[in-house]
């Protein structure tokens, strides 16, 4: 068996013959293997036993071990690869797959994939069963557009040479529609018929023509979340509904301070409330150390429900001795900041010569900007239930990283990774919270000193107390303008707490990674720009916050432009249209690139502003404002109008979100998503902020991280353009210009300027 | 001394702790995981419940406090292989993205539609489940849409 690396994807596939559940026929087509760390690597075509005994299919009925599986009644199974969050994978997925195999999406149902390692080619390399399985950075459409398109097509070709060999028919004349194959004199054979023999075929050789837009009966028509009668019916599983015979729950006290110990434990309370199993310690990272497993040092209580192990870790007494960073504190973080810079940082791009174009300046405009820690908060606390008996290892969470988990696990524990089953239930949010999988890791630690399988529980507290949160920074934005009112010099400096600091995986990226956004608008826009980063140390552990960098960044930048405009006397549209240019594509080497389209981003900027009918006059006490950013691979603007009371009371009037990411899969969830999006970036930029004193998180619950409610959340209208661009993802896009859209209308309302986030009571004190 | 109380119609008994929250109990003991965990402090909602018909929060309800009573859990709300009105406007407006607080979310409105049947976007503003996916927009549409069906029902 070789590695054919280099072979065309055709080649990869392989079929295999099994008996459904149902007890009938079924085939099944596996996907390529990817390597299992998300790039391409070696597989090798492993003709399954059923390809040469077609006559012979096992006795017993197989997982889903593929991505198409026909019943015989007629039902259509798809299986599903990525980890479904909320951004509805579950569902788009699925649908690319069923719109190359011609099968009406009613007669489809979908099951969830496991994540499965196998081991391929010589010497034998780990590679992903179904290929890119993570949910992260808005990639599943994009990763899957053509794999999956691919599939449902390979699907289809063999179905129709099935019916081909059937009528005695070249399979040129054939054509298929609605999972039936049609003959040219009007016979017709049903998928399910022809399932049999095209499982006895050999795939095709070369990739396959794919259908164009104009065909599409599935791709781009709405199509409900697949699973949503199990979700409103209570029936649908998360991570934290996962159980196993015998598994116990644990809930861990975690040292409260970054970095710090257990300095004394008494668990002879804990030890005699009914129903605590046991007690046992877990060490935490060493201090400066890379935080790539569990973040604190922390006392386990294991016991038979969930209830017990509470009450068995509050009858905990415990010493807790504080780390390097038991005097941190947000005040002084942003002192820090603040000194730093007045300091020279590290350039991250630098064109022109920003110094010389200031001296000739007719015009410096300059502002800082303030931005604070989030946690995540997703709806579901993070857990794992993992058992490690017998030399392998089922793990079942709620997970955005299940490639992190399985080399994590296969690390802590010497299980190699294809004794390693991952299933992967529904999650409730993600967010970014579950790329980290530190509560693997606990659960891990748990389980080794147990011998049993066991479900490391989180509460709120944990939760909010124990995040890789989104950095804090301070930037200071210079406008250089010259005396025609130009916008000739633009300089962006970020003090933050470097995103890598401590992290895995970044080691070898630049500091700046995930704070600077060097390539976003108006970097290639402006002749002289600067952009650089200043890192200010702080033990907290940093993380991915949903549209991690384009959030951080479009705050200050989209702010900035709006007072750029107002103190240059220019309309903050027509600066942002004007400084975009002619429609181009530039450079942008973050994520989401090769190339940003000027074009896209004033598409999406006018769409917003037609919709809202910018420039109308508006009530005395209101006023609109305008944001766009470029988003991994998309486009989104919004147009925001608020009313603000004499006594600061803010309410949001009209709410619109205008966005291109390429052709959309499906609408209904991409509304969804933009809905979502919008309402979170408005969460956070009103009430969110995570604060640290004398070492500790002081955030607790959602009383003081006040999500929105239903009573602060507006009608969000969004506008989807019908783009001739190949999809991108759509979770993340919506975010980043909610905040700088919701200041500037602030400002146009009330003439007041926010540069600090969160909104919060600022509107109600005399400053600012 | 054993709480006996009824679950979605039928009598059960537990002989455990009587300061368990009924949220635990539902999940772990009467294996009924639809009612979610969100905050432990009665503030998010996720674990919305009807006691005797009112939503209760369950993660703050001991189940001393239930004893005698009737309790309704998302499973429930509907006979096996139905959907309940509210549960049908909720896919017909395709309300969940995570779905994790839905069940929550979905328990609530049942309520509210019990003393507001044809509610106004401030009477839906009185409910306090959160939601962090925002599907805010599309619950109220849901709550609409489950109104208009709810009096189709009752006007048969």
């Amino acid at each position: 068996m070789s590695a054919v690396a280099e072979a065309p994807l055709s080649r990869r596939d392989f079929l295999r013959v099994s008996v459904s559940a149902a007890g009938g026929l079924a085939v099944s087509l596996a996907w390529p293997q990817r390597d299992a760390g998300g790039a391409t690597g070696a597989t090798a075509a492993a003709p399954a036993a059923g390809m040469t005994m077609p006559d012979l299919p096992p006795a017993v009925s197989q997982p889903l071990g593929a991505f198409v599986r026909i019943e015989p009644d007629g039902r259509i199974v798809i299986g599903a690869r990525g980890c479904e969050i909320g951004q509805g994978v579950r569902t788009s997925l699925p649908m690319l797959i069923a719109e190359e195999l011609d099968v009406p999406w009613s007669a489809v149902t979908v099951e969830q994939l496991d994540y499965v390692v196998l081991e391929r080619g010589t010497p034998p390399a780990p590679v992903s069963r179904y290929g890119a399985q993570g949910a992260g950075g808005s990639t599943s459409i994009r990763d899957g557009w053509n794999e999956l398109r691919q599939v449902g097509a390979r699907a289809r070709w063999l179905l129709v040479q099935a019916a081909a060999q059937e009528w005695q028919e070249p399979p040129e004349r054939l054509r298929t529609q609605d999972a039936k194959v049609l003959h040219p004199d009007g016979r017709t054979l049903g998928y399910a018929q022809l399932a049999p023999r095209a499982a006895t075929l050999p795939p095709p050789a070369e990739a396959l023509p794919l259908k164009e837009k104009s065909a599409y009966r599935i791709i781009g028509h709405p199509a409900p979340v697949a699973d949503g009668r199990d979700i409103v019916t209570g029936s649908a599983r998360y991570g934290i509904d996962a159980t196993l015979p015998g598994a116990l729950t644990a809930l861990i006290a975690r040292c409260p301070y970054f970095d710090g110990a257990l300095a004394q434990l008494d668990d002879s309370q804990a030890r005699r409330i009914p129903g605590v199993r046991e007690v046992l310690t877990i060490p935490g990272p060493k201090p400066g150390a890379t935080l790539d497993r569990n973040l604190a040092a922390g006392v386990a209580v294991v016991a038979e429900d969930f209830w017990a192990a509470r009450r068995g870790r509050e009858a905990l007494r415990l010493k807790w001795t504080p780390g390097p960073g038991a005097a941190d504190s947000s005040a002084d973080l942003e002192q820090r900041a603040i000194a730093a810079l007045g300091q020279r940082g590290k350039i991250a791009r630098q064109d022109g010569d920003f110094e010389a174009a200031r001296r000739d300046a007719a015009r410096v405009i300059e502002c800082t900007y303030i931005e604070p820690f989030l946690a995540h908060a997703t709806m579901e606390p993070p857990g794992a239930l993992i058992d490690l008996r017998g030399k392998r290892a089922l793990l079942i969470a709620s997970l955005q990283s299940p490639g992190g988990a399985s080399t994590m696990v296969s690390a802590m524990t010497g299980i190699r990774r294809t004794d390693i089953e991952i299933r992967l239930p529904r999650s409730g949010g993600g967010f970014g919270r579950r790329l980290e999988n530190d509560f693997v890791a606990e659960a891990v630690l748990v389980a080794q000193k147990l011998g049993q399988p066991v479900k490391v529980m989180w509460t709120r507290e944990d939760d909010l107390q124990n995040d890789f949160y989104r950095p804090f920074g301070i930037h200071r934005l210079t406008a250089l303008v010259d005396a025609s009112g130009n916008v000739v010099g633009w300089a962006h400096r970020v003090a933050a707490t470097a995103r890598k600091h401590r992290a895995a995986g970044l080691e070898d990226d630049p500091d700046w990674i995930g704070c600077v956004d060097p390539d976003g608008f108006p970097a290639g826009c402006v002749g002289n720009y600067l952009a650089e980063f200043l890192p200010v140390d702080f033990q907290i552990a940093r993380g991915w916050w949903h549209a991690p960098l384009p959030t951080f960044a479009a705050f200050p930048v989209e702010s900035f432009l709006d007072e750029v405009a107002i103190a240059a006397g220019q309309d903050p549209l027509a600066l942002r249209l004007s400084l975009l240019g002619a429609p181009r594509e530039l450079d942008y080497r973050d994520h989401g690139g090769p190339k940003v389209h000027t074009g896209r981003i004033a598409g999406v900027l006018r769409d917003a502003a037609r919709l809202i009918d910018y420039g109308r006059k508006l009530p005395a006490g209101h006023g609109i404002g305008l944001a766009s950013h470029f988003t991994h691979g998309g486009y989104a603007a919004h147009a925001i109008e608020v009313a603000v009371a004499p006594e600061g009371e803010l309410s949001i009037v009209r709410c619109v979100c205008a966005v291109d990411v390429g052709m959309v899969v499906n609408p209904l969830g991409a509304e969804a998503q933009f809905m979502g999006a919008t309402l979170n970036g408005l969460s956070m930029a009103l009430n969110l902020q995570i604060t640290v004193n004398e070492g500790r998180i002081e955030q607790s619950n959602f009383p003081d991280y006040p999500l929105l409610r239903m009573a602060q959340a507006p009608e969000v209208e969004v506008h989807l353009s019908d783009s001739r661009f190949p999809p991108t993802g759509v979770a993340e896009i919506g975010i980043p210009p909610v905040a700088p859209a919701l200041v500037n209308a602030i400002h146009a309302a009330s003439g007041r300027r926010l540069r600090r986030l969160p909104v919060g009571a600022q509107l109600k004190s005399q400053k600012a | 001394m054993a709480i006996d109380l009824t679950l979605n119609g039928k009598p059960v008994s537990f002989a455990g702790d009587p300061s368990m929250p009924l949220l635990w109990y539902l999940r772990d003991h009467a294996q009924l995981t639809g009612t979610k965990f969100g905050c432990g402090i009665g503030y998010c909602g996720a674990c919305t419940v009807h006691v005797d018909g009112a939503a209760r929060r369950a993660c703050v309800t001991p189940l001393s406090a239930v004893a005698g009573h009737a309790v309704t859990t998302i499973e429930g709300l509907a006979p096996a292989g139905a959907l309940h009105p509210v549960q049908q406007a909720w896919l017909e407006e395709d309300v969940p993205q995570c779905g994790y607080c839905q069940a929550g979310q979905i328990m609530a409105a049942v309520d509210l539609l019990r003393s507001k049947p044809q509610p106004t976007d401030a009477d839906i503003a009185v409910l306090t489940n959160l939601c962090r996916c925002g599907t805010y927009p599309r619950i109220r549409k849901a709550i609409r849409r489950a109104a208009v069906l709810l009096r189709r029902d009752s006007a048969r």
